[in-house]
Order: C-alpha cells, then structure tokens, then sequence
C-alpha cells in the first residue's frame, strides 16, 4: 500500500512552548489511523496542521506526494469532523450536508442526489429537514460525518468525534464508523486520547506523548510490544518495577534485580550489559495465579504472594497480590465454570507466575 | 400553569407601567392633539379635524419624508457595513484588546454630543482636516463643499450611531462560535465566503436590534440636519422641532410625530414578528 499522508519533520510552537517537536511518520492510502496521547500531547494539533488550520513552523506534510505544506485550508482535499460536530445551526440538516458541494456550484441534480446517498448511509433520512438543535448527540455526529464525507475527501480527519457522547452511544458510534471506513475506503486518521476507541477501530496507531511521536505500529504491537515506559503505562494496565541488571544469561534473555522483589528473569531485545537501570512492565493477564505451586520451569518467574484485594468482574477476577510489600495486579481470565473450582479468596496465600517472554524491558534513567 | 403565569405577568409589571406611561399615554396625547385644530397663533381649539393631516398631503412634505427615509436608512446600512467587519475583529481578538477597543467606543460618550458635533464643523469645513485629506488624495476639488450638505448629515449620523450598531453586532459576535468558520472553510469557502454564509447568519439577531439602535434615532434626528446639513437636509425631525417652537403650531407638529411613530413602529413589528418566530422554533425543540 503506498503513502498517502507523510508528516515530514513537523515541529510547532505556541509561544514558548512546544506543541510538537520533529514528529515524522506516514499513513497508508485506506487506513484507518488513529493519533491517540494524553490531552496536550499535540496530536490535535497534528490534525490542525493537515487541515489547515495550523501551519507547521518547520517540517513538511505531503498528501499523494504533493506538498501541501502552504496550501489554503479550502483548496486541500481533506474534510474534518469536528469534537463539537459544528453543524451549522441555521442550516438544516440537507442544508447543511449540501453546504461543500454548493461553495463547488455542483449541479442541484448532482447536489440532491449525494444528499440522498449520504442520509442513506448515515440513517438521517427522516430527519433531513430538521435544524440541528432539534437532532441528539449521535444524530448530529453523523450529520457532521456525511457533511465531511460528501466531499469525497481523499483523507477524513476525526477530531474526538466521539467525545461529547455518552458510553453506549460511543460504543455504538465506534462500531458505525467502523462500517462507514469500510463503505467508503478512503483513509481516515482518528484523533483520539480513548486508547480502547483507538485499539478497537485503527489499523494502525501513533501515540504521541508531549508532541513527540512515541510509537507507531498495529493496536497489537503497540499492546504487546510497547517501546517506551510511556506507551506501555499509557495502553492498558501493566506492573512496573524498577531494576538493575545482575546477569545477561543469553543473547535474549537477563537476570533482573531488584531492591524487596524476587530476582526475575526476563526477555530482552536491548543491548544490556551488567548493572545497567532498567525498568521491567508485566501485563495483568498474563501473570498466572493458583494455589498450588505450579510446575518448575526455568522460563518462567514464580513466586508467593498473599492476596490483598479481589474485584469479581463476571468474566474476570482483578486481584491484587502482594509479594515482599509490593502489590502486583493480576487478572485472571474465567475460561471454566467457577463454582466447581477452588476459589481464591482473600488474604490466600497463592503463587504467581509468568513466562520471561511476557515482560519486557525498558532501558531507565539514573534520575528517573 | 396559572401560577407561573401570575408570576411571568407581576415580573412584566413595571416595564408595562413604564412603557404605559412614558410611551403609550405620550402617543396617544400626541394622537389626539393631531386631530384638534388650531387657530394661527397657535392655540388648540375644540372639536375635531382631519385638516391638519389633510395638509400634510403635499409634495413638500412627502419630498421631506423621502428624504428622512433615505438618508436614515442610507446611515444605518453604512453603519450595519462598517459595524460587522469591526464585530468580527472585536471578537476574534484577545480579551485584552476586546475591551481597548470597548473603552475607545465608549470614552466619546463622554463628551457632549453637541460638541462633538461643532467638531464635525471644523473638520468638515473647507479649511478642515477632512475635507483638505479628500483634496489631498484627490477625492474632490478644493470648491466641493462638504459641510452642509446631505453628505455631511450622513457623515455625521454614521458618526453619531455607529456605537449602537457595533454594541450589539459585538454582543452577537462574542457568542458566535468561531469554529463554525473552520468548518465552513474546510468544507471550501473562502474566509469571505465563510463570513458572509456562516458568521452573518449567526448574528443575524444582533444585525437586526444594531438596524433598529441606528435607524430610530436616525429618522428622529434633528440636531445633525440643523447644524451641519444645507437648506436641502431638513429631515423629519427639524419639521417637528419647525411646528413647535417657531410657529407654535401643536397639532401640526403632533401630526407629524404621529407619522414618525408609525414608521418607526413598522420596522420594530417586523423584529417583534421575527422573534416571536424564533422562539417558537426554540420552545417547540426544547419539548
């Protein structure tokens, strides 16, 4: 698939500070891309500058292998969704779909039958004539979707588009957008800072922390091989400890100390060397937890611990063990009937284990 | 709701007395001495006439009546086009210089309007400021006279009201939410398009009351016409001020204020009208 949106270099400021700072990165013709950071990381900004509305203060953007880096918002072929859908209020909901197409004096023929197509697609036409102060949050989302869509952008920009509505609405709103990227196959970058939205949606991710881009890669790179400290605490849950290296076994595999924890053995795919600081992330899930001891293994990291606290959730159970006064969590997946097991209950004295490939480690900073 | 209703009609009660008895009661005396003759020295006799309105019915005050009509309306578009570019500037601006601009909208209220008016005079004048810049860049010849002229009472009307054309159009403005104009460009108008298509539509309201600050005093003027107009720039308000104090003649000058309050009302009908639309449109989606 080739390139379709390039970032080349982008850096900006407001006033002092640095909303982003040398990001580079590309987006594939037809993906589904989500930009997803904590709020003020610059990724709206990122989509500011592709739209327009911003201009980058060095760095370069390229949509098809043109620079668009000067060109006037309303000559680029691109179409936003705004986080608050800014329909226009004294517009009809026709009206406002129609507004892109009449600025491009398209014939009214041509005009009344995308209009037609788009109340299709996005289920409005009942409500074609209504004002926007007398449609829900999910109606006027959509309407905002097919205002843009009309267009036939090349790229659909997202702005948090799902922000201002409540869960259930969001959840469903994801699974329309889903569907509507699929009807449609043009590229869509998705802004967002739901890392669960992103993860569900995108083909691919970028996370951006403090306007530098942290890591890019598919929602199941990003989950299982996170490359920063940042991105691993930043999608999902996960244990940290911080630890020094006592032994490098093997090419891939290390002997991690640590100050009140049981030494840990643990994959690698730095360089380390001996005494080296690092940090070490393991996920809840994939922390096994039993009352009996399980069976020795020299891959796998096993150790007691007491169970502090217990949270049933149906399909799972979080618990939060404790070994030598450090808390981990661990969740365990109910893959088997429950009433028939032993159950694990609290203050249990239970042992804990997961394979050393299932922890990764990041190199640390003295200081940090 | 009988309760609420009490409530909404025992709130209204003192604009009503107000407007009762500084507008209605007012209008209705003025009304009455219309239609009351009156001998040549000016006293108001009994009995009943249509003669006075009758009199009216010429082509000296129907010419004077255009005239009114026109150069009102002519000053309130002048100030409705100057008045929404500076409203988009004024609320697009950082708050600091939001209210800078304010103070310097305000700060001429504090002096008298008459004297900024006999400053009008000496700008005006052949020898004045203005009128030696339009010489200077060559809009007129140094023999165009400026002072006393409709020119000039425009001039010095637009000056006068543009306050109350720019107060609320700022109002609205503050309140508009300016994201609608990216979205109108991103969807591919031009700035000027997206102006013109969103942010005067969206202010419409304020454009409407900035119409009517303008318009009614404009048509009611009387002391712009006077000191800085011609013998052609008599407007309505100069008739009136004629009939009272030079020729003592009551139920003239009623007559004509009459009229000046029946056109004034029209246009402030229509607002009513409008509004009142408005609303429904509010009350029925909020239900």
């Amino acid at each position: 698939m080739k390139n379709e949106v390039i970032f080349n270099n982008i850096t900006k400021h407001f006033k002092q500070t640095e909303a982003l700072s040398n990001v580079s990165f590309s987006i594939r013709e037809g993906e589904f891309f989500s930009i997803l950071g904590p709020s003020g990381c610059g990724k709206t900004t990122l989509l500011r500058i592709l739209a327009g509305f911003e201009s980058p203060d060095e760095g370069a953007i390229l949509l098809n292998n043109q620079d668009i880096t000067n060109l006037p918002t309303n000559k680029r072929p691109v179409n936003t969704v705004f986080q608050n859908y800014a329909l226009f209020p004294h517009l009809t909901i026709e009206e406002n779909i129609a507004f892109g197409l009449r600025i491009k004096k398209i014939s009214e023929d041509q005009i009344q039958r995308d209009i037609d197509q788009m109340l299709e697609l996005i289920q409005m036409a009942p409500h074609r004539h209504k004002y926007p102060h007398q449609i829900s949050g999910g109606q006027k989302q959509r309407v905002a979707i097919a205002r843009a869509l009309v267009n036939k952008p090349k790229v659909l920009l997202l702005d948090e588009p799902l922000a201002a509505l409540d869960l259930k609405l969001r959840q469903k709103m994801l699974i329309d957008l889903d569907i509507i990227h699929d009807e449609v196959g043009i590229t869509f970058i998705f802004v967002t800072h739901d890392q669960e939205e992103a993860m569900a949606v995108s083909d691919r991710i970028a996370i951006l922390n403090n306007g530098r881009l942290e890591q890019i890669g598919t929602p199941t790179e990003i989950y299982e091989t996170p490359k920063s400290r940042f991105v691993a605490r930043f999608i999902g849950d996960t244990n940290f400890f911080d630890g020094i290296v006592e032994q490098v076994i093997d090419k891939e595999y290390s002997l991690l100390h640590f100050d009140d924890f049981p030494p840990v053995k643990c994959f690698h795919d730095l360089p380390l060397t001996k005494g080296d600081l690092v940090h070490l992330s393991v996920r809840p899930e994939k922390i096994q937890i039993s009352k009996e001891p399980p069976q020795e293994n020299p891959m796998f990291n096993c150790m007691k611990g007491t169970i502090d606290d217990k949270v049933y959730k149906g399909d799972h159970t979080h618990f939060g063990v404790v070994v030598n006064n450090r808390k981990l969590s661990v969740t365990k997946q109910h893959n088997r009937f429950l009433l028939d097991q032993t159950q694990i209950d609290w203050e249990d004295e239970v042992w804990i284990s997961w394979h050393a490939n299932d922890g990764f480690i990041f190199s640390r900073e003295k200081h940090a | 709701m009988p309760r609420k209703k009490l409530k909404e009609t025992l709130m209204s009660l003192p604009s009503f007395v107000w407007l009762t008895a500084f507008f209605l009661l007012p209008f209705i005396i003025i009304c009455v001495y219309a239609f009351k003759p009156a001998d040549i020295y000016g006293t108001v006799l009994k009995g009943w006439t249509l003669s006075t309105l009758n009199s009216l019915g010429n082509v000296y005050f129907y010419k004077l009546l255009w005239r009114s009509l026109w150069m009102s309306i002519f000053s309130t578009l002048v100030c409705l086009v100057l008045a929404v570019p500076m409203g988009y500037q004024m609320a697009t601006s950082s708050p600091k210089w939001r209210n800078l601009m304010l103070m310097f909208i305000i700060i001429p209220f504090w002096s008298s309007f008459l004297i900024r008016i006999f400053a009008w005079k000496t700008i005006l004048h052949p020898e004045g400021l203005f009128h030696q810049a339009c010489v200077f860049i060559g809009l007129i010849s140094q023999s165009t006279p400026l002072l006393y002229t409709n020119f000039a009472v425009v001039i010095v009307m637009v000056y006068t009201f543009i306050p109350f054309a720019l107060l609320p159009i700022y109002t609205s403005a503050v309140k508009f939410d300016f994201q609608l104009i990216e979205a109108a460009m991103d969807l591919g108008a031009s700035r000027i398009r997206a102006i013109t298509k969103v942010f005067i539509p969206g202010i419409k309201k304020g454009i409407l009351t900035a119409a009517l600050m303008v318009f009614i005093p404009a048509i009611g003027t009387y002391v712009i016409p006077d000191l800085v107009g011609g013998v052609n720039s008599d407007m309505i308000g100069n008739k009136i001020a004629q009939k009272t104090f030079a020729e003592r003649n009551i139920p003239e000058a009623s007559a004509i204020s009459m009229i000046l309050t029946l056109i004034i009302l029209i246009p402030l009908g229509i607002l009513v009208l409008y509004s009142r639309k408005g609303r429904n449109l509010e009350i029925r989606s909020r239900e």
